[in-house]
């Protein structure tokens, strides 16, 4: 009977352990695929017929005179030289062959082409493209805290008629499709002039963003209010109180409001689509995109060119990742 | 009014004026443009010219695109949200059993949902790739002749469904912290009652994720309705095969940049919102019947 219980016990630690490493290698396997494939030649990137997917990327393996080492019928070898009529002649056991490419391997150990990232920082205007998004991202990041961070202390802080009206206001604005928005909007900037220029994408920012007001409303009601209590007897202004006290207890909130932009606007694709006009002013994500419909079977660049948009993300978040979680769990909850 | 709400009252519009603002200029404008623009014939070049009802009466009579649109976003959303849903539960069920590696797990699951959409559509059009992608590669080792997936007119749409459930990380962090929530007193009166492994599932947990599952459901209706990045890269915006893809915001694209139908597109627009509306109005009332909030 008790070891019975024991087993039963041991099986329920051990069950989800087998059920969260299978589901964590589906999750992984893309990403793996993707940094695989973006350091494999083409010439391994398409699988071998009959040969399962191959993980690790290699290269082609060579003698000390660059000759390519070759496997011919379970023998080793090297390749002498390939003939107009494209037979490879083959040194196999001494001897000279004479083969079509499908009758031999060419011989591989593990190694790195980095010719794939080269070649999609030279097809694409890569520093231009980073320095455009970078630009956006930052921009667009400041101008969300700033106008963001004022707006939700007005709903969190002060008790001004209406202000519950307003807020559901800012609720329901979240629920409206981009779609009913972007038009107009598009009918307008076009009228200014502003098409083809950063300033669509950037001053809707500085108006206060309903998500980061959400957010930052949530975390400044944390804040005891005998806070602004004391700080008002002391004479100080409604403004000060917000800059001098609100402001400095809720840094993890201003950066969690400025990471998350930050991320959004590096990943978003269609308003940078909608308004930026040439390939000198295009974002990482739409540079991408261009690219992949241009070339769209070099698997190799276009896997280079997409772990190259992700890595930043990716180190972005492990350097923050407690922040991060904690961001999304604000939000979502606390409802 | 007092001195002291007057000064409340005038400090906080001023707060709030970025906000106002914006609304006036970046929401309230464009709403009345847009359904003004849904009754004319415009292209942004010309100015609107009224038509009346003329855009809605074409999108419903007279062209089979607008249903297909509509057909293929319904589809996806009536797939990939309740099976998002499960797999988010299940993954923060799992992760909540205080095994060694949680944070490593987490991690792992919740990566694909930061990546950039673009990137990771590309990388999902080499993954299903028919004749070279990971996924028939390893389907062809165990005798399995996959099927085309996106190239196909039939899997396109299970393809998209697939890989939208490679995105359920941000709905199970919310969940884990949802779990967190749950007072472990439920749980030990439960046992005392000896309920089994299922029946505290049941009866504690899942009635108590429900303000957490109303909140996913939510977000995921309004995100899947408007279903646009993915599959613009992985289509190159023509929505193809056969128009399988042909996403309704996809649609709605083309007809405003590609044959700069605006008001036909801004139709287009407003009956998603009216769809978006009805359905998350439809979740928040039925909600009174089966969401527990704690403490009532």
């Amino acid at each position: 009977m008790a070891n019975k219980r024991t087993r039963a016990y041991s099986r329920a630690k051990w069950l989800p352990h087998v059920f969260l490493v299978i589901a964590s290698l589906l999750f992984a396997a893309p990403f793996l695929w993707m940094l695989s494939t973006s350091f494999k030649p083409e010439s391994r990137i398409f699988p071998q017929p009959g040969k399962p997917p191959q993980w690790l990327p290699t290269t082609e393996k060579t003698d000390e005179s660059g000759r390519r080492m070759i496997t011919c019928q379970d023998q080793p070898g090297v390749e002498l030289r390939v003939e107009e009529n494209g037979m490879h002649v083959l040194l196999v056991g001494g001897k000279e062959l004479r083969v079509w490419p499908e009758d031999f391997d060419i011989q591989q150990q593990f190694g790195l082409h980095w010719q794939n990232y080269a070649d999609a920082f030279l097809r694409m205007n890569f520093l231009l493209n980073l320095r455009n998004t970078l630009f956006i991202c930052v921009s667009c990041a400041l101008g969300c805290i700033a106008s963001s961070s004022l707006v939700a202390y007005s709903f969190a802080r002060i008790p001004w008629r209406g202000r519950n009206a307003m807020f559901v206001l800012v609720l329901a604005t979240m629920m409206l499709p981009y779609q009913v928005t972007l038009i107009p909007m598009f009918a307008v900037f076009s009228k200014l002039g502003w098409v083809g220029t950063f300033k669509p994408l950037i001053l809707p920012a500085f108006f206060g963003v309903p998500f980061y007001i959400f957010l930052l409303r949530q975390f400044f009601m944390g804040i005891p209010q005998d806070l602004s209590a004391a700080a008002r007897i002391d004479g100080c202004s409604e403004f000060g109180i917000f800059w001098r006290i609100i402001l400095p207890l809720s840094k993890p909130a201003l950066a969690t409001t400025g990471l998350f932009v930050f991320l959004f606007e590096w990943g978003d694709f269609l308003n940078p689509l909608v308004y930026l006009q040439d390939d000198r002013q295009y974002t990482l994500a739409v540079a991408l995109q261009q690219f992949q419909s241009a070339h769209e079977s070099l698997w190799g660049p276009l896997m280079a060119m997409s772990t190259v948009i992700t890595l930043p993300i990716l180190i972005l978040f492990f350097l923050t990742q407690k922040t991060f979680i904690q961001g999304i769990t604000l939000t979502g909850l606390k409802g | 009014m007092t001195r002291h709400e007057r000064r409340d009252l005038r400090n906080g519009l001023l707060f709030a004026s970025p906000y106002i603002a914006g609304f006036l200029l970046f929401t309230l404008y464009p709403v009345v443009a847009s359904l003004y623009y849904s009754f004319c014939q415009y292209n942004v070049v010309r100015p609107p010219a009224w038509i009346g009802w003329e855009n809605y009466y074409a999108l419903f009579f007279d062209d089979p695109q607008f249903w297909k649109s509509l057909y293929n976003t319904l589809y996806f959303t009536a797939f990939s949200v309740p099976l998002g849903l499960v797999f988010s539960i299940g993954l923060a069920m799992l992760l909540n059993q205080k095994v060694r590696g949680m944070s490593v797990y987490r991690t792992v699951f919740f990566l694909p949902t930061i990546v950039p959409i673009v990137a990771s559509s590309v990388l999902w059009l080499w993954v299903l790739n028919p004749e070279s992608g990971l996924i028939n590669g390893m389907l062809r080792q165990i005798g399995i002749e996959g099927p085309g997936w996106i190239a196909s007119e039939h899997w396109s749409k299970p393809s998209l469904i697939l890989m939208s459930l490679w995105g359920v990380g941000g709905a199970m962090v919310i969940f884990l912290a949802g779990l967190a929530e749950v007072p472990q007193t439920l749980y030990e009166a439960a046992d005392i009652d000896g309920a089994s492994r299922w029946m505290k599932f049941r009866h504690v947990t899942v009635p108590m994720l429900t303000p957490t599952i109303l909140f996913n459901l939510v977000m995921g209706l309004i995100n899947s309705l408007q279903y646009f990045t993915q599959v613009y890269v992985m289509t190159g915006g023509k929505g193809t095969p056969v128009d399988s893809t042909m996403f309704y915001p996809l649609y709605l694209y083309r007809n405003s940049f590609y044959y700069l139908r605006m008001g036909y597109a801004s139709a287009m627009a407003w009956l998603l919102f009216l769809v978006i509306l009805a359905a998350t109005l439809a979740l928040l009332v039925s909600s009174k019947r089966w969401v527990h909030y704690h403490g009532e």
